[in-house]
């Protein structure tokens, strides 16, 4: 079992997709995602899948080619990043809004302008209202994993939605990595059969997909896909449970390091976690009680979860790889300040805005966010609750 | 984290400097340790200054920030010296390996000061006798292995010739010169 390689984040998110050889993918290249249709493009060309895969001409189109592929009752993805996912912003709605299990790989690049390639999350987390399961990743490992889940998610029948498989531009979808592949045969057992339970090509049960709805039901449709999201939140624990048992790799909605008896904890989502672990081991070495905790599911936003396990932290600082224009900070600062607020929180939160459009994070940049949450508790007082992270003045 | 080796290359667009942190993350996956290879992606075109990295080690790599303080640096391209502050950061006790066609005495006024050893080869020459066409890369992957340590010449060797076998199956004319570039490469620098 496993085999362990070394390979980019593009390409391990391709392998997956070879090995779970849905039906159809429809594709237009953008970067920094170009590499996953296109070292799929060669999996088909070679004969080691039987996907139907389509250059298309937009990512308009190939998101609504995935959505047709999905309502017909296929197992279908495509894969963007940035202007692209902006480019498919009313299909994200309508994959949603019809319970279509459908996987988008996105690989996060920041959002125009000034027009650039390089990472943040102002693309996905755009995008996070739209109905759309949300699951990030630290490293390539972790890229590689999810999308393995992903079609266990997004097909569950209490679930049926969408779901997004993101990773950071660049920093792992271009750096060469060590990994653990999962046997093509153990892949392939573990996502199963794709049996749609209603679906357009079925001549039994003819249905409807997309049709109009008036005053006295839309609200009723909206209600019921926000209740599928709540079932999101036991389905994604209980697939990562069975992929455990395989693989012997623990996910949950969130990953805790070192949080146990932290006094100061950071949240954030995606690589620059990686460089906070870092961060973490160097302060607790000198006997400093701080932790991380890690995002993995997005939305739907696991708030209640996140705030026991913060429930001992004194001071806490969320980065947000992205802006939000409130004047108060990024969306993952909202919600995680929320959670705290609702739970009776009584911890200093403060909110950074921190590595837009790939400015780089280094381990001393996270222990200076220490440092200062370590002198907000000195303080007792939080001070400026929206920060820039190594930004020149 | 003792045990860690940073790398920071300088190249220009074109020269194939990433092509080689990659292949060096590989060869040295083949020996058992803990690699990352990635580029630092800037304007992309041919001639513009790139940067790429490699970390070896022993252990799990968790960071993903770029390198500012490496072990060693490898300047593919010489007129980087004016135009790249290439020893910035760079450990005293580490070494800076430098593709010229001059000699160390000449070059180390260029060097902004820098303390540490200076390793040169003319990976021009390597590559024109060799495979008969300037491909500085080659060269300078095998001479970072030996200034580095990262592996003795045999095992380097063996697993270059697998890389290549593979990276090259659809041309395989090419491999011999490859295998002997690096070859002369490890002869070659100093």
């Amino acid at each position: 079992m496993g085999k362990r390689e070394r390979l980019s984040g593009n390409e391990a998110v391709a392998i997956a997709l070879r090995q779970i050889n849905p039906d159809v993918f429809p594709a237009f290249p953008i970067t920094p995602s170009t590499e996953i249709p296109q070292y799929f493009a060669s999996y088909a060309a070679n004969g080691q899948v039987d996907t139907e895969f389509i250059p298309v001409e937009s990512e308009h189109s190939s998101m609504s080619a995935a959505i047709g592929a999905s309502a017909a009752g296929a197992r279908s993805l495509t894969a963007t990043s940035s202007c692209g996912l902006a480019y498919m912003w009313e299909e994200l709605y309508i994959a949603a809004s019809n319970r279509l299990p459908l996987v988008l790989a996105l690989v996060n690049r920041a959002l125009s302008g000034p027009i650039n390639i390089n990472c943040d999350h102002s693309d996905s987390m755009g995008a996070r209202d739209s109905g759309w399961i949300q699951m990030y990743a630290e490293n390539n490992q972790e890229a590689y994993d999810n999308m393995v889940q992903a079609y266990r998610i997004s097909e569950h029948k209490d679930v049926r939605l969408p779901v997004m498989i993101c990773q950071d531009g660049f920093i792992t979808s271009h750096a060469v990595e060590n990994i653990e592949l999962l046997e093509d045969e153990e892949v392939k057992n573990f996502v199963g059969e794709y049996e749609p339970e209603n679906y357009l090509l079925n001549p039994e049960c003819p249905i409807a997909v997309g049709p109009y709805a008036v005053t006295d039901y839309y609200m009723e449709a909206k209600r019921a896909q926000a209740e599928g999201m709540r079932h999101a939140v036991q389905v994604v624990k209980d697939v990562a449970k069975e992929f455990a048992s395989l693989s012997g790799r623990e996910y949950g909605l969130f990953e805790e390091y070192c949080l146990e008896d932290a006094e100061r904890a950071v949240v954030m989502i995606g690589s620059a976690a990686g460089t906070t672990k870092d961060a973490v081991d160097k302060l607790r070495a000198d006997g400093e009680k701080v932790g991380l905790l890690k995002i993995r599911l997005f939305r739907p936003f696991p708030a209640e979860e996140i705030a026991e396990a913060l429930k001992g932290v004194k001071a806490v600082a969320v980065m947000d790889r992205a802006e939000g224009y409130s004047n108060q900070g990024g969306p993952l600062g909202a919600d995680v300040m929320a959670a705290l607020y609702r739970s009776r929180s009584e911890a200093l939160a403060v909110n950074y805005v921190y590595g837009l459009g790939g400015r780089d994070v280094r381990v001393e940049d996270m222990e200076d966010v220490f440092a200062a949450l370590k002198q907000m508790r000195q303080d007792q007082d939080p001070g400026e609750t929206y920060r820039y992270l190594g930004i020149r003045e | 984290m003792s045990n860690l080796t940073e790398i920071r290359w300088h190249g220009r667009g074109g020269q194939g400097a990433k092509t080689a942190a990659l292949l060096l993350a590989d060869v040295a996956f083949q020996t058992g340790k803990y690699v990352q290879g990635f580029p630092e992606y800037g304007p992309e075109r041919m001639g513009a200054p790139i940067t790429a990295y490699n970390r070896i080690s022993d252990t799990k790599i968790r960071v993903h920030s770029n390198i500012y303080d490496p072990q060693y640096v490898v300047v593919v391209d010489e007129s980087l010296l004016e135009a790249v502050d290439v020893t910035g950061g760079l450990k005293k006790d580490g070494a800076i390996l430098i593709n010229t066609q001059r000699t160390k005495e000449e070059i180390l006024p260029h060097l902004r000061g820098y303390e540490g050893e200076v390793f040169i080869i003319d990976a021009h020459k390597v590559s024109m006798e060799a495979m008969g066409r300037y491909f500085p890369n080659t060269p300078l992957l095998a001479a970072i292995v030996k200034v580095a340590g990262i592996m003795d010449e045999e095992t380097f060797l063996k697993e270059m010739e697998a890389s290549f076998k593979h990276k090259f199956a659809s041309k395989p004319e090419v491999i011999a010169g490859n295998m002997k570039a690096l070859e002369m490469a490890f002869k070659e620098v100093h």
